[in-house]
């Protein structure tokens, strides 16, 4: 076996045994709700608004306060009415604030309406709906188009400084130019002009969001939940309530799945208040219908893109114009849409002419939020089926019209600087790019060369490939901070404590990793504590891929110090100078064979002489944010009697820099690709002409299930980021963004059938084969 | 009412309100392996062995165990030692975020129980009712495998002289050819599993 960047470590870039293990198999209570009921808890449940659009009148909550067992009931009436954004980001959220723990007016079937705390959950329902409310129902804007429309209702009519332009429904705006789009279209050789629609859709965690509070021994609040964003919900939970942020603490223990649905702030400020109001704990966990009605969605959007490229085959121009529903509420309405533009645009940086347009407005229809992938998912959908497009129209293969444009390392492209987080961006150069290595592995395992344009018949079914490439960030840079402290036990053991959160990833074993790698020290003597906003240090939380790269690198600094102070102590007992000294095998040595253990050093340091603790506090905030790459293949064969798609092979072959952890790695691209394939095939909240979900159950929601999909194959290329830690960078988003365009670059090789609105339902594929007349 | 059953091998005798259940008594109880993902039998989360096969406890009243045996993911591990189909699982990476992998571990048990050496198409089958919203599930399939290899070997009688064992338990090289995804017949699908 040849060598790669990952052999020269003993701990990174192996299969560690996960840190969290052994409780997760056995069954161990870690999880939210697992916890012992604790005396004379209050369960929470909520009534919401059955109507898309409607003005509460009134609220009479006689008869649910009546009832025994109740405690107290929460509505518009008696709680905080600062305006805040439920979207668990940094300070100051780029979102608007135009969201109240409970309003006048309902802007969405599902929209809170009043809350129960009562001593058991049924008796909480009961009371619930015993609560008469008189609406004065509005009509409701169903659609972008009629949020668009002259005259069309004002979802938020009550004060709203910080959307873009709320009288228009217009939540944000986003835009970038370089060069000049028009001109180079008018000039060039070939052009396409292609518009797509995605649908609503949910993320699905298996654990639904929950939350407990209590008051501690010294009366602070102690709120338990299922959040990605501990410290975020912290200070929103603190600013919505007007209470102290250093009255709160928030815990995350272990966390049930997120992909961003817990990345905002839904539930917290209910348990919180209850608490502070009754004395008593509180818990509230969403029931599946509850998460399917009132938890957050992929923003579904309309997305047009122009190319234009010489007979060449190089690319003078894109044009991406989107249209973003961020439904009831703007939560990432900004960032969301700006990322459609910002992790899709730099991808081919052979066009000099680059412009985007992004507008997101308000619907009274479920809101959209952060949800992996995070507006590369639509905006790559965009892109790369275009790119096919394109590709057919220069008579080039689809593999050689991208490797001609792609980015590389080294290259850069104006979309970083001029396109950032709702703001501007950050300049950026490529350190680490081995696409070309992905397309040219994943073409070879799916067989490109003898599938690509073959039709394969197989009964009704026709066989087709598809393929795209994709990109996406490693945080945000000059924005996203973590940090991490690290303390040296009696026994050479360590504590490592993080801000960050392990939201199934995996990252609380990927951290310890990097801790124990530059310690030379077992993974095992790495006691990992995150994500308690009162033990560990800042970090903004799990999202926009930023855990290994960010968040990792803190805990490389952090270990680097400790290592630094250990090598001090060891110097001492070993009289050499420090420089001389190496750390490994739980040990630090000369170089001519002598050494001290590292309990040594730690007993000296904490008994014996010049008495301190060994320990240290780093943070990351990194001005750069290297986009892992992949390309996706896919072979599908459609049912031309059905319009079935079925999925029977996908290679994806990804660079992530150094894998820290190569299985949890794959297990990323893996569950990704598995959520996204479903969400182009089959998944859709469905929302029907008054606004309902008609998604209230995982039987009428589907999302895959092991008999759904073939085996995926997916391949770590090697590589190594300069600028991660250990050369790391992200890989936990980017393969959600494949299955749609590598799924309709299939059929429309199986079949010549464009598919321009997703999902990809037998019946709408059924619809388009009639329509072209394929046989 | 009081119902009295075996979980885990021992002797439990909960005190239950008539319409709850299995799912609700166990977690009020303290067996919080069995997870709350839908109450409706949809995502398999709450999986239990029912007299050793796998069944939904969401689905289930809990006065329909009375007299029976249970047995949950906290009844696997063997003091500190986990089970095989534990520990393949965890090595495999078969497990991300964990919750519903307690499910995922007794539907592989009932499989494994009845099909020593089962092929790719009839672990997804056997785990079709267990949603996973993080894997994929390929990391699960080849863990399930795993352990039904280490499984085999445990099982293997002394080595008598009757018939020397031609090769000794592979260690399963999972061969890059996908499995047929056609595994309706590879086994039929059990009344009471999950969905």
């Amino acid at each position: 076996m040849t060598g790669t960047h990952a052999d020269k470590f003993e701990v990174v870039g192996h299969n560690e045994r996960r840190v969290d293990g052994t409780a997760l198999v056995t069954g161990a209570p870690v999880f939210v709700d697992d916890a012992p009921a604790p005396p004379r808890l209050l369960h929470l449940a909520l009534l919401t608004s059955p109507h898309a659009h409607a003005r509460i009148r009134s609220i009479d909550t006689t008869q649910a306060e009546a009832l025994e067992g109740v405690a107290l009931v929460l509505t518009h009436a008696n709680t905080p009415s600062r305006r805040y954004t439920t979207a668990g980001q940094g300070h100051p959220e780029p979102s608007p604030h135009d969201a109240r723990m409970f309003d006048t007016k309902v802007r969405f079937v599902g929209d809170r309406v009043a809350a129960v705390a009562a001593d058991s959950v049924a008796r909480a329902r009961e009371a619930a709906q015993l609560i008469e409310v008189d609406y004065e129902v509005l009509d409701p804007v169903l659609s972008i188009d009629a949020a668009l429309a002259d005259g069309a209702p004002v979802v938020h009519d009550q004060g709203c400084d910080d959307a873009w332009d709320a009288a228009r429904n217009l939540a944000a705006y986003s835009e970038a130019v370089a060069g000049d789009v028009d001109a180079a279209l008018a000039e060039a050789d070939v052009t396409v002009d292609l518009t797509v629609e995605t649908h609503y859709a949910q993320h699905v965690p298996i654990e639904t969001h929950a939350a407990r509070a209590e008051l501690d021994p010294h009366g602070r609040l102690v709120i338990t939940s299922s959040t990605q964003v501990p410290f975020h919900a912290r200070r929103i939970v603190a600013y919505v309530l007007d209470v102290p942020v250093h009255r709160i603490r928030v815990v995350k223990p272990r966390l049930g799945g997120g992909f961003g649905v817990k990345q905002e702030v839904l539930i917290e400020d209910l348990v919180a208040l209850t608490t502070l109001r009754t004395g008593r704990p509180s818990s509230l966990v969403y029931t599946r219908a509850e998460e399917f009605a009132s938890a957050r969605t992929r923003h579904p959007m309309r997305l047009r893109v122009r190319l234009g490229a010489g007979h060449d085959g190089v690319l003078t121009a894109i044009d991406l114009d989107v249209l973003s529903n961020t439904g009831a509420y703007g939560t990432h309405s900004l960032t969301v849409l700006s990322n459609v533009g910002s992790k899709t645009l730099p991808l081919y940086n052979t066009a000099p002419n680059v412009r985007f347009v992004g507008r997101a407005v308000y619907t009274n229809l479920p809101v959209g939020g952060a949800y992996r992938g995070y507006g590369a998912t639509q905006g790559q959908y965009a892109l790369e089926v275009a790119i096919d497009q394109l590709a057919e129209r220069l008579h080039l293969d689809a593999l050689e019209l991208r490797n001609r444009n792609h980015i590389r390392s080294g290259g850069t492209s104006p979309i970083f600087r001029e396109l950032g987080e709702g703001r501007e961006g950050v300049e950026q150069v490529i350190t680490s790019c081995e696409l070309a290595r992905c397309i040219e592995v994943g073409a070879e395992r799916i067989g490109w060369a003898h599938k690509r344009g073959a039709r394969r018949r197989d009964g009704s079914w026709v066989h087709g490939v598809g393929m795209s490439i994709h990109m996406q960030g490693s945080g945000i840079p000059m924005i996203d901070m973590g940090a991490a402290s690290i303390k040296l036990n009696d026994d050479g053991s360590v504590n490592l404590l993080v801000g960050a959160t392990d939201l199934g990833t995996g990252s609380d074993t990927v951290l310890g990793q990097i801790a124990a790698e530059v310690l030379g020290i077992p993974l095992s003597k790495v006691l990992v504590t995150s994500s308690d906003t009162d033990l560990t240090p800042f970090d903004v939380g799990a999202y926009a891929s930023s855990t290994t790269y960010v968040s990792g690198t803190a805990v490389q600094r952090a270990a680097n110090d400790v290592a630094t102070q250990i090598r001090a102590v060891a110097a001492a007992i070993l009289r050499v100078d420090p420089g001389d000294l190496t750390l490994g095998s739980e040990r630090v040595s000369t170089d001519d064979g002598r050494s001290v253990s590292l309990a040594e050093v730690a007993l000296r340091s904490l008994y014996g002489v010049d008495q301190h603790q060994i320990a240290a506090t780093a943070s990351a905030v990194l001005d750069t944010s290297p986009p892992p790459f992949l390309a996706s293949f896919a072979e599908v064969a459609v049912d031309l009697d059905t319009g079935r798609i079925r999925v029977v092979d996908w290679v994806a072959a990804a660079d992530c820099g150094t894998a820290i952890h190569p299985r949890l790695a794959e297990g990323q691209v893996e569950g990704a690709l598995a959520n996204g394939i479903g969400y182009a095939l089959v998944e859709d909240l469905a929302i029907d002409d008054a606004g309902r979900t008609r998604a209230t159950t995982l039987g009428r929601y589907k999302i895959v299930g092991a008999l759904d999909l073939p085996r995926l194959q997916v391949v770590l290329v090697d590589s190594y980021e300069p600028t991660g830690p250990m050369g790391a960078k992200s890989i936990a988003e980017i393969a959600i963004n494949a299955p749609l365009p590598s799924i309709a670059n299939a059929v429309y090789d199986a079949t010549g059938v464009l598919l321009t609105e997703s999902p990809f339902t037998a019946e709408r594929v059924w619809r388009a084969l009639q329509a072209t007349a394929v046989r | 009412m009081r119902i009295a059953f075996q979980l885990n091998g021992h002797s439990a005798t909960p005190e239950i309100v008539p319409g709850e259940t299995l799912m609700e008594v166990l977690r009020r109880t303290g067996t919080t392996s069995v997870k709350d993902g839908c109450s409706r039998g949809d995502c398999g989360s709450c999986a239990v062995l029912l007299d050793g096969r796998a069944v939904t406890a969401c689905m289930l009243f809990a006065a329909q165990v009375d007299g029976h045996e249970v047995t949950t993911a906290e009844g696997l591990a063997d003091g500190e030692g986990l089970h095989p189909l534990q520990r393949a699982l965890l090595d495999a990476g078969g497990v991300q975020c964990g919750f519903c992998t307690p499910g995922v571990l007794m539907a592989a048990l009932d499989l494994l129980a009845r099909d020593p050496d089962p092929s790719d198409a009839a672990v997804r089958l056997a785990i079709e009712g267990n949603l996973c919203r993080c894997t994929g599930y390929v990391k699960i399939v080849d863990g399930v495998r795993d352990a039904a290899a280490v499984l085999r070997e445990s099982d293997q009688p002394e080595p008598q002289d009757a018939q020397p064992e031609p090769q000794d338990a592979q260690p399963e090289p999972q061969d890059a050819q996908p499995e047929p995804q056609d595994a309706a017949e590879a086994s039929a699908p059990r009344p009471g599993a999950p969905r």
